[in-house]
């Protein structure tokens, strides 16, 4: 090829053995801590489960999507870092593993799982076409199904390109990325009203998948963005990556945080605005007995700090300051997802290891996995024809 | 005229060759230079090593101030100045603030930043540049990239400047200015602009004036003249009996509208009618209100039939006759409610307890003026 591609680190590096390490005690960890939920409480494990259960999905779904996202944007400042989303989005086939357990205790979750209250009930009653087990797990399975192979189709193509260097992966790359956009934003939606907004059966919100879309993307970008910066700070990928480099994951994350403060406030909004009884409980349970202080943190801690965190040009290139945004963003990520679940079952907000247990053991089996992934692949998609245009990417 | 030299210059062909030249003048000391290129080239800020823009600051502190300066008003309005109950929220309901801070904010960001970006970094008004109308301006506009060093910079020299560009493959020229030239100030207020402004005015008022009174009622622009609807004294077809408005139910009464039985029946008004209210303060203050307007143009301010309609409408009798006074409260009810002889009927006017205040205000009137010895002591 050319000069610049001996400055990349073709070979099949290691992760560094002190993040290995953490991604199996955290797994440990987690699987013991599980262990002990379910013995000790199971209902509320199984609530937990859940949380871990969307996090995993927000994390592995959306990874899918930033790939097909490159392909279809044609974006060249993230070609060079593709394989860490690619790496990312292998912890897809963990989902079924996280969702079994999830189905064994679907009427500890679901209220809309007991025929009983569904015929006493006429607005259930009404929706028991759409929401019942059966196709509630059929659209699982479609869904799943999906993701995997168009996660399939694009790691086969990217990963050949890197022997053979042929440009006709990326074009067939491109025409499934163009298919999978509009499948992602329905399958996404569907996944969010069925696993989320059914907690609550009889509330609806139609931005709910756009709202669950937006808190997954940012948290799936927090992780590619931590992971990039501190490999790259400890060599991997190639030499010369530039503030540039960084500046564009900042501005992206930027752009989409703020994305997720308009549409949260949009649902909140026109909930509040409108004041309609069959739509406002859901936000008025989680602006009483506590969980205001939550919400309020979830505002603060997904929107306002982070903010302020990158809204600087020089704050979106600093290294130490994109690793803290992007940690403080999956954290916040985790206080979404237990602010949309746990209100439903809970008067007050709860804490103890039973919250811990599923965040420790997702965040470890995502290492974990990388880890795996990296060590049998290359962390730099060598064939890639955009790759010399993405090193030498300046704004 | 063209007498000072301004800057030396030199054209390159490619962004490349631009870039090289301007770090290569950049280390050779220079401060006073810039470069011009028909496109933005990536890395031109690092390899002239300018600073960064200080240009965000001013973005920033302009979406504080509009954001603030919008939900302080909003507030003030909504919640001090014209509380308004909106949907049975709070007067202070920050929510709904939110959607047009956000919007003042990124106005008022927006317009500040272009306005001070003109203002004070660019120091408008810069009428004129040495630079501007030069062949060197024409080619590094169309397809040449040029650097210009100033003869202000501290270490210039023209001919190490000349040899300096040569060296980097420039095609080296001189850019001469006159001060004259340069230092033109524009005269605001010389005639002909004068003139010109008041010409605008004009034009733009009477095209206006025109537009609004007159065009929009000539045709074709009269078409809001002409709308589907039932004028008065004209016939509808929509319902099969012709009227524009349908009649009430029979039977029936709207709600807020108490019938009135007693029309031409003065006598009955007067027997069955009895004033619900008691001449309290209050009872006798609406009274006068209502009275002083709408009785008080022909009765006169104390009921004697003195106003100044006199002589131009048959006299209105004095409310202190004996007549009037031997009314029991109903007759006089059914005088305002119905009208008499010339006086009109006030019910639309006048609501059914201020007609009774206005007659507790005229018993008022006439115990004044017929006082008894009693109500002396």
């Amino acid at each position: 090829m050319n000069e610049h591609l001996n400055n990349i680190i073709v070979a099949k590096k290691e992760l560094p053995s002190s993040l290995v390490k953490l991604g199996w005690v955290l797994t440990m960890l987690g699987l013991v801590l599980v262990g002990i939920s379910y013995i000790t409480d199971a209902q509320r494990a199984v609530q937990n489960n859940l949380i871990g259960f969307t996090f995993l999905a927000s994390v592995s779904v959306g990874a899918v999507f930033f790939i097909a996202l490159e392909y279809i944007a044609g974006a060249v400042w993230s070609t060079p870092f593709r394989r860490v989303t690619e790496f990312l989005a292998a912890t897809l086939p963990l989902l079924i593993i996280l969702a079994i357990p999830l189905f064994m205790n679907m009427h500890n979750l679901f209220e809309w799982t007991h025929t009983d209250v569904v015929t006493s009930d006429k607005v259930l009653h009404g929706k028991a076409s759409y929401l019942n087990v059966n196709s509630f797990t059929i659209r699982f399975a479609v869904m799943m199904a999906i993701w995997m192979l168009f996660y399939l189709v694009f790691r086969k193509h990217s990963f050949v390109q890197d022997l053979n260097h042929d440009q006709k992966h990326t074009s067939i790359n491109i025409k499934f990325a163009a298919v999978f956009i509009p499948v992602y934003a329905i399958s996404i939606s569907l996944f969010a009203f069925d696993w989320l907004m059914s907690l609550t059966p009889h509330w609806f919100s139609t931005i709910f998948g756009v709202y669950y879309f937006i808190g997954s993307i940012v948290c799936t970008l927090s992780v590619i963005t931590y992971l990039v910066v501190s490999l790259a700070e400890k060599g991997y990928f190639f030499k010369g990556i530039t503030e540039d480099h960084y500046y564009s994951f900042g501005a992206l994350l930027f752009a989409l945080l703020s994305f997720w403060a308009y549409i949260a406030f949009s649902q909140f909004m026109l909930i509040w605005y409108a004041n309609l009884p069959e739509e406002n409980f859901w936000f008025i349970a989680r602006w009483k007995n506590g969980w205001e202080y939550i919400s309020s943190a979830l505002a603060l801690f997904h929107f306002w700090i982070p903010y302020f965190m990158l809204v600087s040009r020089p704050s979106k290139m600093n290294k130490g300051n994109l690793k803290r945004t992007a940690l403080l963003l999956i954290a916040a990520h985790f206080l979404d997802l237990y602010w949309m679940v746990m209100p439903t079952f809970h008067a007050s907000p709860v804490f103890s290891f039973h919250e811990l247990a599923f965040p420790m053991l997702t965040l470890g089996l995502i290492i974990v996995v990388f880890a795996i992934q990296s060590k049998k692949y290359n962390m730099v998609p060598i064939g890639d024809p955009k790759l010399e245009r993405g090193i030498d990417f300046r704004l | 005229m063209a007498n000072s030299l301004y800057s030396i210059v030199a054209t390159f062909e490619s962004p490349d060759t631009i870039i090289k030249a301007a770090k290569a003048v950049r280390d050779a000391g220079y401060k006073k230079f810039d470069v011009h290129t028909p496109f933005p080239v990536h890395g031109m800020d690092k390899a002239m090593s300018l600073p960064e823009t200080k240009l965000g600051f001013v973005t920033l502190a302009a979406a504080i101030l509009g954001a603030v300066g919008m939900i302080s008003f909003a507030s003030w309005v909504a919640a001090v100045d014209y509380p308004l109950v909106i949907g049975g929220k709070p007067y202070w309901s920050w929510p709904a603030f939110v959607p047009v801070t956000y919007e003042i904010a990124v106005l008022a960001s927006v317009v500040l930043t272009v306005v001070i970006m003109i203002v004070f970094f660019f120091k408008f008004p810069n009428i004129s540049h040495p630079l501007h109308d030069t062949p060197y301006m024409k080619k590094v506009s169309s397809d040449k990239f040029g650097v210009s060093i100033q003869a202000q910079d501290e270490l210039f020299n023209e001919k190490k400047v000349r040899e300096l560009l040569q060296s980097l493959g420039g095609n080296v020229d001189a850019v001469y200015y006159s001060d004259e030239f340069i230092n033109f100030k524009p005269q605001l207020f010389e005639p002909k602009f004068l003139l010109l402004l008041a010409g605008i005015a004009m034009a733009s008022s009477a095209g206006g004036y025109l537009l609004w009174n007159k065009i929009l009622f000539l045709p074709p622009y009269d078409w809001m003249m002409e709308q589907q609807k039932v004028k008065p004294q004209m016939v509808s077809n929509f319902y099969s009996d012709k009227f524009a408005m349908r009649q009430p139910v029979e039977g029936t009464v709207a709600r807020g509208y108490i019938p009135y039985p007693y029309k031409d029946k003065p006598d009955d008004a007067g027997k069955y009618l009895v004033n619900p209210l008691l001449p309290t303060k209050q009872v006798l203050e609406l009274g006068k209100k209502k009275f002083l307007t709408f009785c008080s143009p022909c009765h006169g301010n104390f009921g004697q039939g003195d106003s100044r309609l006199r002589g131009q409408f048959p006299n209105p009798p004095s409310l202190h006759s004996d007549k009037v006074r031997g009314w029991p409260d109903g007759n006089i009810y059914h005088v305002i409610t119905n009208g008499q002889n010339v006086m009109p009927s006030y019910q639309y006017q006048v609501s059914r307890e201020e007609r009774w205040a206005i007659i507790l205000y005229i018993r008022t009137l006439q115990r004044a003026l017929n006082a008894k010895e009693s109500d002396l002591q």
